[in-house]
């Protein structure tokens, strides 16, 4: 091959490439350019540019799916989660690995083995008895379950991570008079931040687009995660395309703005957690 | 007095830590799924405040539910494609792009897909299906695209495994990357010495390299299509004609639509030890492949 054919064939490559990643994402940009449109051109020509762009679906969507309350919802309901397991984890991590007992070992196995239960085996005995208890259809019901469903693998990640800890660093801590909380809170928890980052990324992805959990949960309107409202909007309004459309772009907005910022520590956080 | 007090204080330390987590833990994985063994040998129907005990009643209604085999068959089909396509193309799209100089857009668009929930992708797909794919099969007179996938019985599960690997591709091309980024340069180079380029290079040198990339990689996805409930509800909730119920929908619906918890729960049982088996099989075998560098 000289080196003009392979100049030539490299170029070929990257627009091939770069044709895949359009087909690719297209599937938002389709919603995105119908979410303008009005109804019956949605159904008639699905591919047009809108012939006058109007936000009017968005008004509706708006409204209709209650989106301020389902965002605060689902916001409320993640932001919670998500540090409460990473708090949680790591101090109970960081006592295992620091306290080698045989009970400590137990636990620490039983949490690990936990990880392979599906969410379908215990569904059921779950809405049977938070329900029979009452402690069904609140914010703080469904944060505690996802305190329980995110702890095993968070406390098998920090528990990776706290072995690499030099001991020493906390026994000087000690010496110098910090009690064991203090050590964890000034020591060891700062050490700790990049693999919380990584801990709460794969959480924040999990509880913010979850379903099927907050749809046994939560039962009234008012409680509705954005998932859960997106659903039943579209359950309700099956035929009205122009407002489904904006409804689904209004879902996925506040986690692509994220994105854009964030995309750096999120794609590294999919690579650490996978990494176990 | 100073060991009692040692002993309060070690109590106290031991509760601060491990309490709140294992207490939750405790009370929402551990009891529920115990419980959840209990229920399977009673006929209880989740409204009734008593139930019988039933012994092995509900495991054989569960072997003789041909409607349970069929659509554990479904899913095994889906499984089966979904967890080939997945792989293929995470892995192919992960090998061109660590060749390429710059890659960081392509990585991100890829990983997009796993920003949003299956229910949003479903719903973005059933449009697709049903209105720019037959829009566009029947503008270019292409048969096979001029009625919707969804509608047919035959089809609707494919279009199941195309969304799913499209959502989960980008995912697992990540993790294909962090692999390929760990195959050391000098291993690269002398293979290329020993004339080993192209595909001899892939198939000597680096697919063994990469097994432990591939075993987290088809543990994940298998676990995922396995456990799959939120594309499968939205994009066809299980029709046309329950030709794409899979099995995690139909115990939803066995437990909370017919009111059968203990079939139900048996079946979510069931589902529980051969998924353990198949990945804890896969897990075994792919570590036995794996090769030091």
């Amino acid at each position: 091959m000289t080196s003009s054919m392979r100049k030539t064939w490299g170029a070929v490559k990257g627009i091939l490439l770069f044709v895949v990643l359009l087909l690719f994402i297209s599937p938002f940009f389709i919603i995105l350019l119908n979410s303008f449109k009005k109804n019956k051109e949605i159904t008639s020509a699905p591919f047009s540019l809108p012939e006058t762009f109007s936000i009017q679906n968005y008004v509706t969507a708006f409204e209709k799916m209650s989106y301020f309350h389902a965002f605060s919802n689902s916001l409320i309901i993640t932001v919670c989660s998500v540090l409460l397991i990473a708090l949680f984890a790591a101090m109970t991590a960081h006592f295992f690995v620091r306290n080698k007992t045989k009970l400590n070992q137990v636990m620490f196995m039983t949490m690990v083995a936990a990880m392979i239960i599906p969410f379908q085996a215990i569904m059921i005995p779950l809405v049977q008895i938070y329900g029979s208890l009452d402690l069904m259809n609140s914010k703080a019901a469904l944060i505690y379950l996802y305190i329980g469903f995110g702890t095993s693998l968070a406390v098998f990640i920090f528990h990776g991570f706290i072995k690499s800890i030099p001991l020493e660093l906390e026994e000087a801590a000690m010496i110098d008079g910090c009690s064991k909380i203090q050590t964890f809170f000034k020591i060891v928890l700062p050490v700790l931040i990049p693999t919380t980052v990584t801990i709460s990324i794969l959480n924040v992805l999990w509880i913010w687009n979850d379903f099927l959990l907050p749809s046994l949960v939560l039962i009234e309107a008012k409680q509705r995660t954005l998932p859960l409202s997106t659903f039943y909007f579209y359950g309700t309004y099956t035929a009205d395309y122009g407002p489904l459309m904006a409804s689904l772009l209004l879902t996925i907005l506040p986690v692509v703005i994220v994105y854009l910022f964030a995309q750096r520590f999120i794609i590294q956080g999919v690579m650490q957690g996978s990494i176990k | 007095m100073i060991t009692e007090k040692g002993l309060w204080h070690r109590i106290k330390t031991r509760l601060l830590f491990t309490g709140p987590t294992t207490f939750i833990f405790t009370t929402v994985v551990l009891i529920p799924f115990l419980y959840g063994i209990f229920l399977t040998f009673t006929d209880w129907d989740g409204i009734a405040t008593s139930y019988n005990f039933v012994n092995f009643d509900n495991y054989a209604t569960v072997f003789q539910d041909t409607a349970f085999w069929q659509s554990f068959a479904r899913t095994l089909k889906y499984v089966f494609s979904s967890v080939i396509f997945i792989n293929v193309v995470a892995f192919s799209l992960a090998y061109i792009l660590t060749r390429r100089r710059k890659s960081n857009i392509y990585r991100t668009g890829f990983f997009l897909p796993n920003l949003v929930g299956g229910i949003v992708l479903g719903f973005i797909w059933q449009f697709i299906f049903n209105h720019m794919i037959v829009n566009a099969g029947k503008y270019f007179g292409i048969s096979l695209f001029e009625s919707t996938w969804l509608a047919d019985p035959d089809r609707a599960l494919w279009a199941l495994v195309i969304v799913t690997v499209w959502q989960y591709a980008g995912y697992m091309m990540v993790i294909y990357i962090s692999g390929l980024m760990n195959v050391p340069k000098d291993v690269m180079e002398a293979a290329e010495i020993d004339g080993a380029i192209g595909w001899r290079r892939m198939k000597n040198v680096v697919l063994p390299l990469m097994v432990p990339a591939f075993s987290v990689c088809i543990f994940l996805s298998l676990q995922r299509a396995f456990l799959v409930y939120e594309v499968n509800l939205s994009l066809t909730s299980g029709g046309p004609f329950k030709s794409t119920e899979l099995v995690s929908m139909f115990i939803y619906n066995k437990a909370f639509l017919a009111r059968d918890y203990g079939v139900g729960q048996a079946e979510a049982f069931v589902l529980f030890i051969i998924v353990a088996i198949i990945t804890l099989l896969q897990v075994y075998f792919t570590k036995k492949m794996e090769v030091e560098s």
